[in-house]
């Protein structure tokens, strides 16, 4: 039970910071639209930090 | 004239990836039908549980579906090679006859072999059949050391050859002319993708050669992979934890062994901080280059692969679920749209998790191996 709400809480962070990652990137490429492929890039691999996180501490939760 | 032949190409791969769900499919509906012997009902939430974690698992034959009516198995059988308390056996896994519960004991040479839960079991000198404790451990077997072709074994095998036969074909090309032929076309634009995108940026352009060869071989090793998984013939390889802490352990040999003197110095000795700190400093990084950035890729790798095939088991049983509210037709259909909506998400997955390995692979070599000017 306990280890259900600890992945909810897990996710709700992994969303926010996805979010937050996104939302930059967006707002970067429609400002520099020649800038879009670096952004990109540097987008996934930060997702990917974090997605290591997230799922990191998901397996050590259950 | 291009436009009609693209969009019966695009038909075609649609159909194609239909017959795979449905392939799928047909194998979930076989479960559906199960009934225990001795009438009981069956738990259909609970079955179906038991199926996707079978799936997720790796095994010692190719399971294509089961006709319970009859009691007929359709399956490929592998070759099993364990090293027991009286040396080497090898036998093929149809002699276990699908079983997986313990109850059929094959003999070999004096040995007795059974299968529980995907795994070997040797039994002890004198017993005749295996004897559970309460918590379902095998209380007069124990495990042998297994060398066995299993399945993912197997698809890394298929992968293996698969690139030996590709890149070979590519890099013989090279030898008649700067232009390769064939499916090289499709291999070389991929080759300078890993090469431009991800070596070079990342390792820098003095010492990424060295590294393309490892870090080649992972792209198309962990994507061919990954793809395979989305065939009916059910892999899960890099969904197999053993798989993705080995690419890992490669990874992180490779970034401490080819660690600049700079490197090290950063690590153990950071300059420009207090002295008091230096020594927190090169534990927290120690950890860091040894334990948490390896652990991290082959979580991700490994976390992604499983939850993917998870998500998809799950919804092609949804029309089981779901049968007896919507009806036969409905559901199938529900559960046929989802999956192929999820397939094509996965076929995406693929190739990001290919891409983010060996892009913080490279991004960790290229931390090792950089200089740094003098303060």
């Amino acid at each position: 039970m306990y280890n259900l709400i600890g992945a909810g809480l897990i996710v709700i962070g992994a969303g926010i910071g996805l979010g937050q990652i996104g939302g930059k990137a967006m707002e970067g490429i429609a400002r520099q639209p020649e800038a879009a492929g670096k952004i990109q890039t540097a987008m996934i691999i930060i997702g990917a930090l974090l997605e290591g996180l997230a799922f990191g501490a998901l397996i050590l939760g259950k | 004239m291009t436009v009609a032949t693209k969009s019966i190409k695009f038909i075609a791969v649609l159909v194609l990836m239909m017959t795979s769900v449905l392939a799928f499919a047909n194998d979930g509906a076989q479960h559906q039908e199960n009934h225990h012997e001795g009438g009981n009902k069956v738990d259909t939430p609970e079955e179906i549980k038991e199926y996707i974690a079978h799936h997720l698992k790796d095994s010692h034959d190719f399971h294509f579906y089961t006709n319970n009516e009859t009691g007929t198995h359709v399956s490929f059988p592998l070759p099993v090679i364990v090293w027991t308390s009286e040396g080497l056996r090898v036998f093929m896994s149809s002699e276990f006859h699908h079983d997986d519960a313990g109850h059929v004991i094959v003999e070999k040479d004096g040995v007795r072999l059974t299968k529980i839960h995907s795994q070997i079991y040797e039994l002890e000198a004198g017993a005749e059949e295996v004897v559970f404790d309460d918590h379902h451990h095998a209380e007069n077997a124990h495990k042998v050391l297994d060398f066995s072709i299993t399945k993912s074994v197997f698809g890394m095998l298929l992968t293996g050859l698969l690139m030996l036969l590709a890149f070979g074909a590519l890099a013989r090309g090279y030898k008649k002319g700067a232009i390769p032929t064939g499916f090289g076309r499709v291999l070389e634009p991929l080759v300078i993708y890993v090469r431009d995108e991800i070596a070079r940026p990342n390792i820098g352009e003095k010492k990424y050669r060295k590294f393309m060869g490892f870090l080649l071989t992972v792209f198309f090793f962990i994507w061919i992979l990954n793809l395979l998984g989305l065939t009916p013939l059910g892999f899960n390889v890099t969904g197999q934890i053993a798989v993705t802490v080995c690419l890992a352990i490669f990874t992180a040999v490779i970034y401490l062994f080819s660690g600049s003197k700079d490197f090290w110095a950063h690590t153990l000795w950071m300059p420009g901080v207090p002295y008091i700190l230096r020594p927190l400093l090169a534990v927290i990084e120690l950890i860091g280059f040894v334990v948490i950035k390896p652990f991290s890729l082959l979580v991700r790798l490994f976390a992604n692969m499983t939850a993917g095939h998870f998500v998809l088991m799950s919804l092609i049983a949804l029309m089981i679920v779901l049968k007896d509210l919507f009806g036969p037709v409905a559901s199938t259909g529900m559960s046929l749209v989802l999956a192929l909506f999820i397939s094509v998400i996965e076929i995406l997955v693929a190739f990001l998790q290919a891409f983010i390995f060996t892009m913080l692979s490279s991004l960790f070599i290229g931390m090792a191996v950089e200089e740094h000017d003098h303060h």
